[in-house]
């Protein structure tokens, strides 16, 4: 696995060396350029407004998943009774039935991910530029893993797509998506929103080892 | 963009820059060693894969985007799953998850899962295609294949297929106890699907596919 070439011994960044980089497509300008040739992307050294962005989306993340923990997900008919299911009940009457495999899956999806990703997020926001805490690479490490995993929270609101679907079947049984669905859909798509809004080079910019310290 | 047969000072400087990469996640600059080099490279500093070239990569992202497009399609006219329980039938294709929530205030909730599951995934494939393609043959890029290509790495995040084959699984489990289930051709479209796409991002090499893209785009 080859390393690409860095004229250096230390590494340099782009910004120490008084060019701007494309966050996108990696091309290097001049400090004075405002848009990429390459791809056309507006070019900013460093994302100044990452951080609102990140706040803002996390915030409305945090405040949709309130009502998708208290209001239904399912709406159960069967035999003439209905029962409610809310997000974490799904989970937990999985595990009941013996279906600890899948009920894993369930309660990763609709409760460790999503509230891992609020605290990795705020975690990583409120050190951004400090030095302190954990290593530059574990941030990062946490970034990747933020970034990469959020998405499948979205698992919880296709089950209840295909089973209420699905599960029409007369009086035997029949099942209505709640409206904790919705909102559960919306605190997923806004910590993505979030993990995305967020620069990673801002979390480089604290590296004390790996970076020759600007002049 | 205009390019004149004679750089100017302004334009060979640019000319050098385009040797340089920035690692979009440290910014740590790097001098690329050559358009043709082989292996996978990743950043000094936060050793995130920089480039991954393969092997006439644009060919199999073309085709592996045709395949994955056809495959969509199948799985959206095939029956997907039936349900069968004390004499009462139901049949669910892809479309009907989708109209799973067309009522009232789940409207919005129905919009998403129809471009999470097939829109977003299938203008994905579309954008590949078309930003791609005439490099494969050989040609230049298309008009508006930067554009194409910036479309296909925005909704790469939102394009969900693989989430919703295994919110299936999760589902099926749960009416396995309730109901007889048939699983339908579409499902095993679906599920081939994600294995085609999951193929193809390996094959995707963002930053390489932005050079070829831009070193195309000059006359030679």
């Amino acid at each position: 696995m080859a390393h690409a070439r860095s004229s250096q011994t230390a590494p340099l960044t782009a910004r120490q060396a008084g060019l701007v980089a494309c966050h996108r497509c990696g091309r290097v300008h001049t400090a004075d350029a405002q848009k990429c040739v390459r791809c056309g992307a507006v070019l900013s050294s460093r994302d100044d407004t990452s951080l609102q962005r990140v706040w803002a989306w996390l915030a409305a993340g945090m405040v949709a998943y309130v009502p998708a923990n208290l209001y239904p997900m399912l709406e159960t008919t069967s035999l003439g009774k209905t029962s409610d299911s809310t997000l974490i009940g799904g989970g937990i009457e999985l595990f009941r039935h013996g279906s600890y495999g899948i009920a894993a899956i369930v309660i990763v999806a609709s409760v460790v991910i999503p509230i891992g990703k609020f605290m990795a997020i705020s975690y990583l926001a409120l050190k951004v530029a400090r030095r302190d805490g954990a290593s530059v690479h574990l941030r990062h490490r946490m970034y990747e893993v933020v970034d990469l995993i959020g998405r499948w929270s979205m698992i919880d609101v296709f089950v209840v797509a295909i089973l209420s679907s699905l599960v029409q079947l007369g009086a035997a049984a029949s099942v209505k998506p709640g409206i904790a669905a919705l909102s559960f859909a919306l605190s997923v798509a806004f910590t993505m929103l979030s993990a995305m809004s967020f620069d990673p080079r801002l979390i480089w910019d604290a590296d004390k080892d790996g970076a020759r310290d600007p002049a | 963009m205009a390019v004149t047969n004679d750089p100017g000072p302004a334009l060979r400087q640019d000319l050098a820059l385009a040797d340089l990469v920035a690692c979009p996640t440290c910014d740590t600059l790097h001098r690329m060693p050559d358009q043709r080099m082989d292996g996978r490279a990743r950043c000094v500093r936060c050793h995130r894969v920089l480039v991954n070239p393969r092997k006439r990569a644009l060919t199999n992202i073309v085709m592996l985007s045709a395949t994955a497009t056809v495959l969509m399609l199948a799985a959206l006219s095939f029956p997907f799953l039936k349900v069968q329980s004390h004499g009462v039938e139901q049949e669910s294709s892809v479309t009907d998850a989708i109209l799973a929530f067309s009522h009232g205030l789940m409207i919005p909730l129905s919009l998403a899962v129809a471009a999470l599951i097939v829109l977003l995934p299938m203008l994905r494939l579309c954008a590949i295609i078309y930003a791609l393609a005439p490099m494969a043959f050989g040609w230049k890029p298309a008009r508006g294949a930067i554009a194409a290509f910036r479309l296909a790495e925005a909704l790469k995040p939102w394009a969900m297929a693989e989430v919703f084959i295994v919110g299936v699984s999760v589902a099926l489990v749960k009416i396995a106890g309730l109901a007889q289930l048939t699983i339908g051709p579409a499902f095993w479209a679906f599920a081939a699907l994600v294995l085609v796409t999951a193929l193809n991002d390996n094959f995707m090499c963002r930053l390489t596919v932005w050079r070829t893209l831009e070193a195309r785009r000059l006359p030679r």
